[in-house]
């Protein structure tokens, strides 16, 4: 079972990708992933309407509010960061994506140890409890909503980790003008983890009266 | 001697060295904090994590992750082509290597071995069953074995569909490879630590739920059901991934003139299958990570008794496993058309009414999932719209028979191997077709569901839509992939030992079934008399299982014969039987060109391909 060698690569193969080619299947591939995460999120958003119905459990508005805003805004560091490389400014790319990490990394904090708790705090800011205390074994209300944020905060994990290697490619010169693939895809997944957030937010803090 | 050194360090020994650290190291992990904080013992969470720990170190240590991780750090490793430098040949089928055809055979390979694992589960259970009261098996161990006869068959299915989409839809569509190489060997890799959790499952208490896993047996189970439960998600991963290359194989790489309508019929069938493998894979995945949060966290989702609903389980379940069916036909039903015309000698009849009939089933198939749930107690006004919508779905199918009937038609028809498991998979798809409107009318439904009948009209459906048509692939496309003729007298023999073997053992099911035989029960009453039955199913079991030893023994003698002198033995018109057997590595000797349409046998038109263009200006 050979499957014949390869000294005469140059000439001897049937259709390869150009590299501009190979970009756009790149961008078609992530889309695919992202047409496939969709069911993904919305077998989520099922479980919740199906489990909760008209209902939802007494969250805490504030850090709901602020942990959304906190990540929109870091779509838009990263927004900046990719037209910045558009145009071969590099130092502006690497500036961006550090401050985008920075929000991601805050909004993660504010669902883990804020939301989730994890640390069994309690706490006031301005006559505000901070601290969620909503437990994951708290019957429905609990599990969808542990699920749901958690699935979500392990793609906002892996989109700051991409963030940074994005990041840590610019300071090796890996990206021009022209070549940066790797910030584009980081981007588009940013942001696609971004809009997901838009359609959980309102599922688990405003549809719904809290009981 | 020298083999076994290369085994020992081949991918998967190293990978499944990285697979047992990586596991004590998350199991041990949780345990760890478990203990600190004081908490009960319980060792789902450990195993939970500890499976997917495993998964990474399997990767990790089998090389597939190095240029990924290669790249984050700011490296460009260039892509590694071709056989690898001072070792055998034969090595890169045990290592992690990139070629599309190699990935396709390492596909194959694994998932025969895997079918001949999951036929072994059948044939001990089947004895069992040959007679009333138990023989030799316990009720828990009939009920692991079935479940994991189950599961493990459904995983061979997918190895097989993608041995063929790897191996062929490249090579059909005139590409060198698919466009995400690493992707394509990470895709085949990842399936690997899942097999093992599920067979691992299967000594630790093993499970009893059976492959669909419904809780709320799945949320109390042994700690073999969280096992079953995390294997099968991360099964999971592989599909997907397979499935975004190939769909941008399709969308990209096709040669030039190759319009979506003058490709291989067998693309549409597989491309129609990663469509399905793409979208719904994902909702089964979060059925059963959910299940398996519930059981390691104590979070309720489908729990009664906490508030949960086991409904949304099954509605979460079968949304992926109906439509999984027809990621397991399409690419067989493909093959069917793919290759009646070769041996007909004739046009395939109505070639743009099979290519959409495959996308037609893949999208009505996500429209039936609830057929499954009709005595499950979910809402009554779910019922009618979902009976309607599953007797749709023998439009398209009817489409295809029509289709097959019309191209053998006053054909000159000639019966290789390969024809005859073409026929043998009609006529045994044929049965499966008609016994399911029976069970998708819901009052027909209602006493049969849970019966033996289902374990009939599953079976011929899985033998005719994919078990058939996959030896038929394998039969036409060894002489490809080795470059060696079969031997016809033992596939021959195979087949007609196979074809009345199924036939007997499919009608014995249906009618034990309509005597009142109950599925996945470990014992019946001799009053109900289908002992008889039994019996006859159980030595049809084992004629087939004797003829697929004579198809896997044909398969490794006939590598050692002499290579073959015909090029084309099928006379085939398709670009694969143009090119070299075995293939060269990047396929083709130049990119050809499309100028005929793929099926015209016997009308003295153009070829399909002109393999040698002019070249082109600039290229």
């Amino acid at each position: 079972m050979s499957v014949g060698t390869v000294e005469d690569h140059a000439e001897h193969h049937g259709v390869e990708l150009s590299p501009e080619q190979q970009v756009k299947a790149n961008r078609f591939g992530l889309w695919l992933f992202f047409i496939s995460e969709i069911f993904l999120f919305t077998a989520l958003l099922v479980a919740r309407f199906f489990l909760w119905g008209n209902t939802r459990p007494e969250l805490n508005q504030v850090v709901g509010l602020i942990a959304t805003s906190v990540l929109l805004i870091s779509s838009f560091f990263v927004y900046r960061g990719e037209t910045a490389i558009e145009h071969g400014d590099k130092k502006r790319f690497m500036s961006n994506f550090l401050w985008a990490a920075l929000f991601g990394t805050l909004f993660f904090i504010g669902v883990v140890v804020l939301e989730w708790n994890i640390f069994g705090l309690s706490g006031e800011i301005a006559g505000i409890e901070i601290f969620g205390t909503l437990k994951p074994t708290d019957g429905v209300f609990g599990g969808v909503f542990f699920a749901m944020t958690g699935i979500h905060a392990l793609h906002v994990l892996s989109g700051i980790l991409l963030l940074l290697a994005a990041w840590y490619n610019g300071r090796k010169n890996n990206y021009s003008a022209t070549d940066n693939w790797g910030v584009e895809g980081t981007a588009l997944y940013w942001h696609y983890v971004d809009v997901v957030w838009v359609f959980f937010y309102p599922a688990l803090y405003l549809i719904g009266t809290a009981v | 001697m020298k083999t076994l050194k290369y085994w020992l360090i081949s991918g998967y020994t190293k990978g499944l060295i990285g697979m047992a650290i990586f596991y004590a190291l998350g199991f041990y992990l949780i345990q760890a904090m478990r203990n600190a904080s004081g908490a009960e013992y319980d060792p789902n969470p450990g195993v939970m994590i500890g499976a997917i720990f495993s998964v990474i170190g399997f990767l990790l240590f089998a090389g597939v992750l190095t240029d990924w991780l290669k790249w984050i750090v700011g490296k460009r490793p260039p892509l590694k082509h071709g056989p690898p430098q001072g070792r055998p040949e034969w090595t890169r089928y045990i290592n992690v290597d990139n070629n599309h055809k190699v990935i396709g055979i390492q596909y194959g390979i694994t998932g025969l071995f895997v079918f001949l694992v999951g036929g072994l589960f059948a044939l001990t259970f089947r004895l069992e069953l040959s007679q009333p009261g138990m023989q030799f098996l316990t009720y828990k161990g009939y009920n692991t074995l079935f479940s994991a006869h189950g599961i493990v068959m459904i995983v061979s299915i997918l190895l097989g569909v993608g041995a063929m989409s790897n191996y062929l839809v490249p090579l059909m569509v005139g590409a060198s490879d698919m466009p995400f190489p690493r992707l394509n060997a990470f895709s085949y890799w990842v399936s690997i630590p899942p097999i093992v959790l599920v067979l691992a499952a299967m000594v630790v208490g093993g499970w009893d739920t059976g492959w669909v896993g419904y809780p709320t047996l799945s949320l109390r189970g042994a700690i073999g059901t969280q096992l079953f439960l995390l294997g099968f998600y991360l099964f999971g991963f592989s599909s997907i991934a397979s499935s975004i290359n190939i769909i941008a194989t399709v969308a990209f790489m096709r040669a030039p003139g190759m319009s979506l309508f003058r490709m291989p019929i067998f693309v549409w069938g597989a491309l129609s299958a990663a469509l399905i493998q793409l979208t719904a894979t994902q909702t089964v995945g979060i059925s059963l990570l959910l299940s398996v949060m519930e059981r390691s966290f104590g979070m309720t989702f489908f729990d009664p008794a906490a508030g949960g609903q086991p409904i949304l389980y099954q509605h979460l379940f079968w949304f992926y496993s109906h439509p999984v069916v027809y990621v397991f036909v399409l690419p067989g039903l493909g093959v069917i058309s793919e290759l009646l015309p070769v041996f007909a000698r004739k046009t395939l009849f109505g070639y743009k009414w099979i290519a959409l009939s495959s996308l037609g089933i893949a999208l009505v198939g996500f429209l039936v999932w609830a057929h499954h749930m009709f005595v499950s107690g979910m809402a009554d006004s779910l019922r009618i719209p979902f009976m309607v919508t599953t007797l749709f779905v023998a439009i398209p199918t009817g489409v295809k028979f029509f289709s097959w009937v019309a191209t053998l038609w006053e054909g000159k028809i000639s019966f290789e191997t390969p024809m005859l498991f073409v026929l043998g998979a009609i006529s045994v798809f044929l049965i499966g077709g008609i016994t399911g409107p029976i069970l998708g009318t819901i009052p027909s439904d209602m006493p049969l569901h849970d019966s033996y009948w289902i374990v009939g009209h599953f079976h011929a459906t899985m033998f005719g839509g994919f078990v058939f048509p996959y030896f038929a692939a394998i039969y036409y496309w060894y002489p490809k992939v080795t470059g060696r003729m079969y031997n016809e007298k033992l596939g021959k023999l195979h087949f007609w030992l196979m074809v009345p073997g199924f036939w007997v053992m499919s009608f014995g099911q249906m009618s034990a079934g309509i005597a009142g035989m109950r599925r996945r029960i470990a014992d019946y009453d001799p009053a109900l008399g289908v002992t008889g039955t039994q019996i006859l199913i159980t030595i049809a079991a084992f004629v087939i299982a004797w003829s697929v030893i004579i198809f896997v023994y044909n398969l490794i003698a006939s590598a050692r014969r002499a290579p073959m002198t015909n090029p084309n033995p099928w006379r085939s018109r398709a670009p694969e039987w143009q090119t070299a057997s075995p293939v060269p590595e990047l396929n083709y000797d130049e990119t050809f060109e499309v100028v005929g349409g793929p099926y015209d046998y016997g009308k003295g038109t153009p070829a399909y391909v002109n393999m040698h263009p002019a070249a082109v200006p600039g290229d």
